[in-house]
């Protein structure tokens, strides 16, 4: 009963753009307008080669469908009831940070290395302490999966500073 | 039909496939879309026949073993045996894990078969129906199945319509098809050639889940212990026939039509079992039933999902769309020409199919225990080395870093529809469809001088396209029952 009284309170007492609905329908609405803008820009063909329609036409009218119904589920969802969205927990933040640190260090140093940060940092922080777990899913396992890789399936890595032991 | 694969390669790839699809059911958050898309990679090194056999045969265990994770920790190991959590842990229990998964067990492998003979009898039908399509039928066919989408996939019909938009718009990325103008290409050279397919799965299912797995690692499973399958009593029998063989059709049916396959399947047949039972409130409490409606639906709509992938190129689930990459990435290319001019690389698939059936019996029969071990491996250490695969996987194809970064914002992204309500299924239906839907829209428009009426002059287009429409209607319907539009 009282969860249903916070949720009825919460629901009017705050402003509109801090319903979940409102937020994702912002953000689509953001993106899908940024984008049809650009489209403006693309290059169009003369008639002679244009085949049917121009190269902007068809993304135009899958943007203006998306906004469409985009408005179309955040005026219905004026008749949910309002619902709070759990926040999201400390490993996730630090999963996503992962990702970055990743993206850096595969772009900077080196792909494997990267994937042994990431692998270490994951693991650690979503509760491994144990040394042989870490070391296994930060070296033991990327070693494997390098091996496969390169030695079965004959694929070249980026360069970096590991890679590059091997490789010369 | 199985001749094609009495050679010790295929046999040991359809072995390794039933192993890897069922280890992948049994993993929850992993599942034969996900493991389909990592596994693709290597099948590079395979000849077309196994490559396409691997990944059907993990389609096949995938979505069975699911069931056993279903059964033992409530936990469903893929989204099409969601609803057989329903009955199945209730009666695992009741101290019946072993007579649950025996049911769950023969019901899959009753379902499959009769889908794959579902597929060898109207793959070539409608494939032989495929040769009236021109660019016109083809249009409105993937329009048809766009918005079968919404009709009956799972979750909300609108967001899932925007999703499989957004799918078709990731398509457009890159250089125009017919006039090689860049297109959201933003001066990036390796967008050019486009945004991959592989990279946007694994994104969407691996490291959204794997984002999604952060959030759950409070998670405690209550696991039920079991010391053999057991096979039904004849009375399990008696109680159950019917109820298999009617979801083994609407598996199959269901399957055919391109949405959301097992998932939606299992639920309706479910729900039919629990209609037409004559003891519906032992539902929900650990009926056999309900266990034979679930999985006999979901296994069937493998089979029935491989009916459209084949005959007409348009995929019938995720899993088929993943398969349908690997058949254009061997260079075969689905239609009615390969059912023509390659009738042994079907048939091989069929036989492939049919043995994988009997494959996942044999070792789920004797083997789900083991198989339920795996889920003792703890998320902090499996998700860091999926991690490593996916990367490495995705980096292979076109040994491209961007295809990893991409990876990982369509990870991101993933989670976020997810959080949200949408399904990111009709994303990969909408990527692949996305290039025969401008294509032929374009073409068709060539064809027609530009008069858009001329659509309504075809018969088999304008019949699809009616039924788009009843397609779109029916959720409206549907909601005035259950209010369910968003």
């Amino acid at each position: 009963m009282n969860n249903v009284r916070d949720k009825k309170r919460a629901n009017k007492s705050l402003p509109f753009f801090f319903r979940t609905e409102f937020k994702v329908f912002f953000a689509i609405i953001l993106v899908s307008t940024i984008l049809l803008i650009s489209t403006f820009s693309f290059d169009t063909v003369p008639p002679i080669l244009n085949r049917g329609i121009q190269p902007a036409t068809f993304p135009k009218g899958l943007l203006v469908l998306i906004i469409g119904l985009t408005s179309i589920i955040y005026y219905l969802s004026f008749k949910k009831p309002w619902k709070k969205e759990k926040s999201l927990p400390k490993p996730f933040f630090l999963t996503i940070l992962s990702f970055i640190i990743f993206i850096i260090i595969s772009k900077t140093l080196d792909f494997f290395l990267a994937i042994s940060v990431l692998s270490i940092f994951v693991s650690y922080y979503w509760g491994e302490r144990r040394i042989f777990y870490l070391l296994l899913v930060s070296i033991i396992f990327p070693l494997v999966v390098f091996i496969f890789f390169e030695m079965i399936l004959g694929l070249r890595f980026p360069p970096g500073i590991i890679t590059n032991l091997y490789y010369y | 039909m199985v001749a094609p694969l009495f050679s010790s390669k295929l046999l040991l790839v359809l072995l390794f496939g039933t192993l890897f699809g069922l280890v992948l059911g049994v993993l929850p958050g992993l599942g034969p879309t996900t493991g389909g898309a990592l596994i693709l990679p290597f099948t590079m090194t395979l000849d077309p026949l196994s490559a396409i056999i691997l990944l059907t045969s993990i389609y096949c265990a995938g979505t069975y073993g699911g069931a056993i994770t279903a059964v033992l920790i409530n936990t469903p190991g893929t989204p099409a045996a969601a609803a057989t959590c329903l009955d199945g842990y209730p009666l695992a229990q009741k101290g019946e894990a072993g007579r649950a998964l025996g049911m769950a067990t023969v019901s899959s492998t009753v379902g499959g078969i009769f889908s794959v003979i579902v597929l060898v009898f109207f793959a070539p039908i409608l494939a032989n129906l495929a040769y009236e399509f021109g660019q016109p039928e083809y249009f409105a066919l993937a329009i048809f199945g766009l918005t079968m989408l919404a009709s009956i996939g799972d979750g909300s019909p609108i967001k899932n319509l925007i999703a499989g938009a957004f799918g078709i718009l990731i398509s457009t990325v890159g250089k125009d098809f017919m006039t090689s103008i860049d297109r959201f290409t933003y001066g990036i050279n390796e967008l050019s050639v486009g945004i991959g397919f592989i990279p946007v799965v694994v994104g969407l299912f691996a490291i959204s889940e794997m984002l999604t797995q952060s959030t759950l690692l409070d998670q405690v499973f209550k696991r039920v212990a079991l010391k053999a399958v057991k096979l039904p009593t004849k009375d399990d029998y008696k109680k159950t026939w019917k109820t298999i063989l009617r979801s083994s059709g609407i598996g199959s049916f269901i399957g055919v039509l391109p949405a959301e396959g097992g998932t939606v399947a299992s639920l309706i047949g479910y729900s039919e079992a629990k209609r037409f039972s004559k003891n519906p409130e032992e539902f929900g409490k650990g009926s056999v039933e309900g266990i034979a409606g679930a999985e006999a639906a979901n296994n069937a709509a493998t089979g029935g999902a491989m009916v459209p992938t084949l005959a007409l190129g348009i995929p019938g689930s995720a899993t088929t769309a993943v398969i349908l990459t690997g058949l254009i990435i061997h260079g075969v290319r689905p239609g009615p020409d390969l059912f023509k001019e390659q009738p042994e690389f079907l048939y091989g698939i069929f036989g492939a199919m049919l043995v994988a059936n009997v494959l996942f019996f044999i070792f789920g029969f004797f083997g789900a225990k083991i198989f339920a071990r795996i889920t003792l491996v703890p998320n902090k250490i499996l998700w860091p080395m999926i991690f490593a695969v996916s990367v490495c996987g995705t980096y292979s194809l076109s040994q491209s870093i961007i295809d990893v970064w991409i990876m990982l914002f369509f990870g991101v992204l993933g989670f976020f529809m997810r959080r949200y309500g949408f399904s990111v299924v009709p994303v990969i239906i909408g990527l692949i469809l996305g290039e025969l839907v401008e294509g032929t829209l374009r073409q068709s428009i060539v064809i027609f001088d530009g008069n858009w009426l001329m659509f309504l002059t075809r018969p088999i287009a304008l019949t699809f396209f009616i039924l788009s429409l009843i397609a779109l209607a029916f959720p409206l319907i549907r909601s005035k029952k259950n209010k369910k539009i968003i």
